[in-house]
Formats: C-alpha cells, structure tokens, sequence
C-alpha cells in the first residue's frame, strides 16, 4: 500500500477513455454499457431463492426470473461483474485504494452513511423507472442519439439541481 | 445464417459461445470500471460537486464520453464497418423516464452516487459506496413489488427506437456536429461556472483540451461529409452472400408455411403486400400492409420494423416474386431481421387457395404479373385471404428460423 496516490486524470482526459470504452462496447458487442440492469437481475436472483411463489406471480419479476429463467443469464451480469473488478485495479495502481467514507467536512461519517443508503434507494428506484441508469441510458443511450435517453438526461441534472440547495450541508 | 455480416457488431454469443462472449463483457466491465474510478467518479464528493457548480467533472466526463463514442460510432458506420442498425438504441419511453430521471437526479444528489460508480467507489475502499449500494437493492426490491400498481403509466409513452434525427429531421452528420457543438456550449458553461464558484483560474487548465476540441469536431465534420450509407451501398457489401441466400431458395416460403404463420399466435407476422394499389384493393391477404414498391417506400418502413420484437417475421410478396425480392433487399440490407418471400407471390398462394369466387386466366402472364381475376374489390374478404388452416393439409419445407438479434433486441441495460 505504499504506492504513491496519483491525481485523478483530466476530467476531459477520463472522457475520452470512457467514450472509448463505450464505442468499442458498441462496435464489438452492439450494446453499450449498463449498470442498474444487472443490480436488477442479481436482486431478483436472490428473491428467487427466499420467495420463488412471488416472483411467478408479480408480472414485472417473472419477467426476469418466472419459471426456470435465470435472472442472471445475460451479458449485464458478466459487465457488471467487471465494473468494481475494474475499479479496484485502477485504484490499487494509482494509489488510491484506501477505506474511507466519501463525504462533505460537516456531516459525521455515520450521517453520510445514512444519507448515501437513502440516496441509493432513491436511486435504485429511479433507475428501474426509468429504465436504465447513467450508464445504460444517458451514456449508452445518448452516444447512440436516443431521443429519451437525452430527455432522461436533463431530467435527471434537473432532479439534481432541484434538491441540491436543500441538501447542501451534506457535502458543503 | 443471417447474422454472420463481417461488419460489426458481431454476434459474440453465436461466434464464441456463451462463456467466452461472458468472458469479453466482463472484460469490457474491468475497462468501463477504470475508466470511472480514473476519471475521479469512485470519490462521491467529486460527483456531489457538480450540482454545487464548483467542479464540473460529472458534467465534463459524461460529455465527453458521449460525443467520443458517437463519433466513433457514426464515422465508423459512415465508412461502412459497422451496421448502426445493429446497435441497441434505448427505447424512448418519454415521461417515465423524464420522472425516472428526475427521481435519479434526487437520489445523485443526496447520496453521491449512480450506480455504475457507486460499484466502483465500494471496490476502491469506499464505505459509503457499500452503503449507497445497499440503498440501490432497497429501491430495486421497492420498485419490483409496486411496478405492477402503475404499470399503465410505465408502459406508456413508448415511441421505441425513435432517435434525434428521425426528431429533428436532420440528417446523422449534421446532428453528430450539433451535438459535438451544444457540448462545447456546455464545456464552456462549466468552466464559467468553475470559475466563478469553485475559484479555478481557467489559465491553470490544460490548453491540450482545446485541441482536442477541435479533433473532435474535425471528425464530426468528416462524418457529417461522408454521410451514412443507404440501403444500396449496404447491399452492395452483402450482395454476394444474400444472392447466394436468394438462388438456393432459402427464404422464399411455400403458400403452406405462410398459413401457418398467420396462425401462429407465438410470433408476431407482418407481411408487406407490394404490388400495385388497385391490385392490392382487388384481393390481398387478411392483415397485409400495402406498400408501394418503390424502394423509397420500403426503406421508409425501415426503423419501425427494426423496432418490432425479437420474434417477428417479416413476408413480402407480389404477384410473382420479383418486386418482393427486390423489397426483402432493401430491408435485409437495412438489418430487418427474419425477412422472407412469398415464394411464387400471390399467383403461387392462389394457386392452392382459390375459391370459386377467383379465376385463373387463360392467357399467359408476365413475370410478376396477377394470373388470377377477380370479381370484385372486396380486398381481404375473399375465403383465399385468409384460409381456415384446418380445411387444408398440406406439407412444405419449412425454412423460416426466427434468428436471435446480437443486439438490437438483446435489451440494453435490461
């Protein structure tokens, strides 16, 4: 752990790596990135294993898991799979793995806890109502010209901005 | 057979089999997670900063990233290596993502994170990240178990593959350039705001960028300039191989197997009638579409049937084949999926099916030419537009296979 930590790349540096990732996500496989589809599946993976009645019976799950469908079976799975894979090597060789907890000089670690659960649950909500997440609708979605995967974008900076006056002792 | 085009993208699942396509996504999930923890996405005050207007790094990197990869994307299909039929296009469900959006905004901002990167930021150390993660479960499960209770308005709104372009009328290329353009509309916004909230001196930032800037939109302007093939130049690339398809018969359908399919209530069916309109009004088959056979009109019908569900079979037909054939290149060309001919067209079908209302002539016709006369235009109201399957047993050879799509109906972020 004593390799020195280096800075973050150019934010315009880190996207054209990520657009890179992207396009060749797109010309090799024909699908881009995505992130809350395989949150999706894993959850419903496990539900099938406590509640496997219920998942047959609410439409919106049996369409993951209904029957002998595994919930796992798609590409999503494999590339979500890689994401923190991937994270963990690019901080280990930058120097910037270290357990802490991200947050504004204000607010006690156990607060941030709460609100980061909180705000992932609005999230989480969110991403399934809106089909996708950053990765898969406005990365995704937006590098291929999809007309709502651009409205789902400014809707989402819109969200951000509406609350972020409200919450800004969290990161102020 | 259809989806081997050596043009990308490239059914990895049917060309490396399952595990190893597995293997190269979860490769690309290695690269998209460096990507996002260099970019400084796995540190939650970094992403949090953007709705505070300090530090725009969210706003900056996911433009990038964005007017990068559609670049790359529409020069790459400009120059014709890579079929942007292909690709999966989100489909747009207008409102609910605008509220799915908005709802995701709320939770970016309280708790620092999206998905992608909160997966990141947990593997790096991030205690915060594990704890946002855990929230992403909670409103997965809370969105599973109500979804079914406003499911109409989430349904709703579906304009499927429906892209800027088609929106805004513009051609591919000039759309790539407004884009690359309301980017840098926004860079520039972000630096302003930098300055003026988060104190960074724009003289501190790398002067590089500007010629990056100008590369990026250089390329647009190069993509803009070729412009995107049309249905011809794609069928020129796959000519040989499709001429091939066409000379072993293998996707000209007997009368027998259309029947079937117009009675199989599994796949959805649609067959495109392509002769001209007064012979269309005369006869034609129950739920037939008529088009007219210009390939004008037929490539015109081209992002809808793209949008159709992977298990769709599309059937042209005219009198004979030849203007049939002519239709199923242009969509074949184009990417439509499951594409078949009515072998023999409609003078083949009335040849089994004619009732007493339908006389052949007694003359000799020209290739593609009606062989039968009616008595009167009541279009699909004839017993032989639509058969009862049960009144007829008849053998064929069937050659219809509905091939699984590589991307477009493989389901993005699904």
């Amino acid at each position: 752990m004593t390799r020195p930590e280096k800075p973050w790349v150019n934010p315009y540096l880190g996207g054209v790596l990520l657009g890179l990732v992207l396009f060749a996500a797109f010309f090799v496989t024909g699908n881009g990135l995505g992130a809350s589809g395989g949150f999706q599946r894993i959850w419903v993976w496990l539900e099938d294993f406590v509640a496997s009645g219920h998942v047959d019976r609410t439409g919106y799950l049996a369409g993951y898991a209904g029957g002998n469908k595994n919930p796992l079976d798609l590409w999503i799975v494999p590339l979500l799979i890689g994401v923190p894979i991937g994270g963990f090597l690019s901080s280990w060789f930058s120097g910037r793995f270290k357990v802490r907890t991200g947050k504004g000089p204000n607010i006690s670690v156990k607060t941030r806890w709460a609100f980061a659960f909180i705000g992932g649950t609005i999230m989480g909500f969110g991403a399934r109502f809106a089909r996708g997440c950053t990765s898969g609708q406005a990365l995704s979605g937006g590098a291929v010209l999809s007309v709502g995967s651009w409205a789902f974008m400014f809707a989402m900076f819109a969200g951000g901005y509406a609350v972020a006056w409200f919450v800004r002792k969290l990161w102020a | 057979m259809f989806t081997t085009l050596a043009i990308a993208p490239f059914p990895v699942e049917a060309d490396l089999g399952k595990w190893l396509a597995y293997g190269l996504y979860l490769i690309i999930g290695i690269l998209f997670g460096t990507a996002l923890e260099q970019a400084g996405f796995a540190y939650s005050p970094n992403l949090a900063a953007q709705f505070y207007l300090k530090d725009m790094r969210v706003l900056k990197v996911m433009f990038t990233a964005i007017i990068t990869a559609m670049t790359l994307i529409f020069l790459s299909s400009g120059i014709g290596i890579l079929d942007y039929s292909q690709l999966f296009v989100d489909p747009t469900y207008l409102w609910p993502g605008i509220v799915g959006g908005i709802i995701m905004g709320v939770g970016f901002a309280i708790g620092g994170f999206c998905p992608g990167t909160s997966a990141t930021a947990a593997a790096t150390g991030s205690i915060d990240g594990l704890f946002y993660l855990g929230g992403i479960f909670t409103g997965i499960f809370a969105f599973g178990e109500t979804v079914d209770s406003f499911a109409e308005f989430w349904y709703g709104w579906s304009m499927g593959r429906f892209t800027i372009p088609e929106w805004l009328n513009l051609s591919t290329g000039a759309t790539v350039v407004l884009v690359i353009l309301v980017a840098f509309v926004f860079f520039w916004a972000a630096e302003w705001f930098e300055k003026k909230f988060g104190g960074v001196d724009p003289k501190t930032l790398p002067k590089a960028r500007y010629i990056g800037a100008a590369a990026i939109l250089g390329l647009g302007l190069v993509v803009m300039l070729i412009g995107q093939p049309g249905w011809e130049q794609k069928w020129d690339r796959i000519s040989v191989e499709k001429s091939e398809v066409l000379a072993n018969r293998e996707v000209q359908i007997e009368p027998a197997e259309l029947l079937e399919l117009m009675n199989n209530n599994k796949i959805k069916l649609v067959m495109l009638d392509v002769r001209s309109e007064s012979e269309y009004n005369l006869f034609h088959l129950a739920w037939a579409r008529h088009v007219d056979p210009t390939a004008e009109a037929i490539d015109a019908l081209v992002p809808e049937l793209l949008d159709n569900p992977g298990k769709t079979a599309v059937v042209t037909m005219s009198n004979g084949e030849a203007d049939a054939t002519e239709a199923w290149k242009v969509l074949v060309a184009q990417g439509v999926p499951n594409v078949y001919i009515l072998g023999d067209g409609l003078n083949g079908w009335l040849d089994v099916f004619a009732g007493s209302d339908i006389h052949p002539v007694t003359y000799p016709v020209a290739d593609d030419q009606p062989r039968f006369v009616f008595a009167t235009a009541i279009g699909s109201g004839y017993s032989a537009s639509n058969p009862d399957p049960e009144e007829y047993e008849l053998e064929y050879t069937p050659k219809v296979k509905l091939a699984k799509q590589a991307g477009p109906t493989a389901g993005g972020c699904g």
